[in-house]
């Protein structure tokens, strides 16, 4: 027997299936705030699943599967089953969609306008983007950032953040505690809590931007600028989009006009004080 | 209903559609996606009135076949290339095929690997002359190249260097350890040109092997598409005068009735196809187990009916091998670890 859980983010509407009550009841604390799947049809279908049917009562591991899936896929434990789902609808998207060039980006957005920031995981794009939300900004995603090839426009995907390790101190000094969930020590991906946006970034997750500038932040260093030339950008960005080969020429266009429409900059960084200053520097620079 | 029928009643009449509830389209395109057929379902339903969230579902399994289909031409023009300077043509099998001859079992059709057809005595030449093009052996061991030279119907899988994908190189149309037996020179001699260097089976023989490819070949992993491709296959070339005689006697030619005759009463009695009577009462009954099997999946797009699906895997080997050999066969995989039930 499935319980099941449904929720919209942005465009898409997913479906959570599951015969364990654990992860299902995670997943409507973390999304509360959001609407249901519009004519009550969702995009994806994701099922966290035992590995066996033995490992649903014996050490119970969490086998994630869906629409989409990968056959090398590592099954998680149950208390890890919130991350298993963000996992698996991560999955479904990645695999799947095919209407938006994504990015494996965070945004944020002011005035109508869209600030990109892309990189490897523990560049601190999750966290920046998670504070920027937190200071005057609106908050669209930390996981993908959805580009529409016919306008150039970028869509809100705003899932609550998954911060890792010691960004999770560094979240608690700017929101207050009741926004982070449950505490999943040990996972493959180091100890994560999941944060919930705001509640006007969930509100407005209907609302496009116009891409104005891209960041590749880089934590841990000492502060430094650099701008980054088009034809390097768009090779990382060819990288960071999970779709771009599939999408073919309609990728191909949606992200050179990208690329050639906005300015990049590769920025170090030793703390979040001088991140956040150094967007503000360079948001300011582009008026 | 909590198996793949829903799926299947609005194949038959997309304008079902329209009675369709919020959850029951929820089932559908999940089935759907889980039994490779959901771009069939977008094409089939393009034009009716659809709820706006099947819309982009839909949409988006448009979009993804139409780029299988431009990468799986694409991989045909690139096998005709590298076989053209020794002599021999390139002869499409399964989604390659529908998709280069237009047919309507090509349309929103994914197609996996390009399956080609190869007189048994130019093999050897065909592998070469693949190999000299950058197709390269897909790494497996000795056992298994082994059995694939020995007793399988094909080479073993190649795959493209730079592009990744894959080519399968048949000299006929059923492994050589199974029961029945086709006659691999006829279905090359009738073969139709398509034009662009490329050809296919004759639409009798394209019919045999789909028929074939589902049920003397494998557990029906995938079944429901493959029963489709008949459906539609049945349909377009059932206009033609003479069809059903052509494929009665067709399918006595390659000793094959008893299974082209179950295909026709189970794709009637799943995807309501007109077929001729006449060939759809030879052989024997026993239809229930493989509707059961065809439809083994609910709403959340899980696999169901374990037993019956674990009963067409023993199925899939007995067909495949003598006694003896299929227990030398399960010994070496057994004893190598391997895993038969995914």
């Amino acid at each position: 027997m499935m319980r099941a859980f449904t929720v919209q983010v942005g465009p898409l509407g997913f479906r959570v299936g599951s015969p364990w009550s654990g992860p299902i009841r995670a997943l409507e604390w973390l999304y509360a705030d959001y609407p249901k799947p519009a004519d009550g049809i969702p995009d994806f279908t994701v099922r966290l699943e035992p590995v066996s049917a033995l490992r649903r009562w014996v050490r119970p591991s969490v086998a994630i599967r869906g629409d989409f899936m990968l056959p090398d896929a590592v099954p998680t434990s149950l208390a890890h089953g919130l991350l298993a789902a963000e996992m698996a609808m991560n999955l479904q998207v990645a695999m799947g969609e095919r209407r938006f060039l994504l990015l494996h980006a965070s945004s944020v957005e002011r005035d109508g306008k869209v600030l990109l920031m892309t990189g490897e995981s523990g560049s601190g794009k999750s966290t920046l983007s998670a504070l920027l939300g937190e200071k005057g900004w609106r908050f669209m995603g930390d996981e993908f950032a959805l580009i529409e090839p016919e306008t150039g426009l970028a869509f809100p995907f705003p899932r609550p953040v998954s911060l890792k390790n010691a960004a999770v101190a560094e979240m608690l000094r700017h929101v207050a505690a009741e926004r982070l969930g449950p505490e999943m020590i040990g996972t493959p991906k180091g100890d994560i809590r999941h944060l919930k946006p705001p509640i006007d970034a969930i509100r407005r997750m209907g609302e496009s931007g116009t891409p104005a500038l891209l960041l590749f932040p880089r934590f841990g260093l000492s502060r430094d600028v650099r701008p980054v030339p088009p034809s390097e950008v768009f090779v990382r960005l060819t990288q960071a989009s999970t779709n771009y080969t599939v999408l073919g020429e309609r990728g191909f266009e949606a992200l050179t006009n990208l690329v050639q429409g906005i300015p990049a900059c590769a920025i170090d960084y030793p703390d979040t004080e001088t991140a956040l200053a150094l967007v503000d520097q360079l948001w300011a620079e582009l008026a | 209903m909590n198996d793949a029928r829903i799926l299947a009643w609005v194949l038959a009449d997309p304008s079902r559609a329209a009675q369709l509830r919020p959850h029951q389209w929820t089932a559908m395109l999940t089935i759907a996606q889980a039994e490779r057929l959901l771009g069939t379902l977008a094409h089939c339903l393009a034009g009716l009135d659809v709820p706006e969230a099947a819309v982009r579902v839909l949409d988006r399994a448009r979009r993804a076949a139409e780029t299988d289909r431009r990468q799986a031409l694409w991989e045909a023009e690139m096998a005709r290339q590298a076989l053209a300077p020794i002599g021999l043509s390139v002869l499409l099998l399964k989604g390659t095929a529908y998709l280069a001859a237009g047919m309507d079992a090509g349309r929103g059709r994914l197609v996996g690997d390009l399956d080609i057809l190869v007189p048994r005595d130019r093999m050897d030449d065909a592998e070469a002359a693949l190999l000299a093009a950058d197709w390269e052996w897909v790494k497996q061991d000795a056992y298994d190249d082994a059995y694939y030279r020995d007793h399988m119907h094909e080479l073993p899988p190649l795959i493209h260097k730079a592009r990744d994908r894959m080519i399968d190189v048949h000299h006929t149309i059923l492994p050589l350890t199974a029961r029945a037996r086709p006659d691999a020179q006829s279905l090359i001699a009738d073969a139709v040109d398509l034009g662009n260097g490329l050809c296919a089976l004759c639409p009798e023989d394209m019919v045999i092997h789909a028929v074939l490819h589902l049920f003397a070949d494998g557990d029906l992993s995938g079944g429901l598409r493959n029963l489709w491709d008949i459906d539609r296959m049945l349909r377009e070339f059932a206009e033609n005068e003479g069809f059903w005689d052509r494929l009665l006697a067709r399918s006595r030619h390659h000793k094959v009735t008893r299974y082209v005759s179950r295909a026709l009463r189970l794709t009637h009695h799943i995807f309501e196809t007109p077929v001729d009577s006449y060939l759809a009462w030879q052989g024997r009954r026993g239809d229930l187990f493989y509707t059961g099997r065809l439809l083994a999946r609910n709403g959340w797009g899980q696999d169901t009916a374990k037993l019956l699906r674990f009963a067409f895997y023993l199925r899939s080997h007995w067909i495949r091998m003598p006694p003896l050999m299929l227990a030398r066969h399960l010994f070496t995989k057994w004893r190598k670890g391997h895993q038969p039930i995914p």
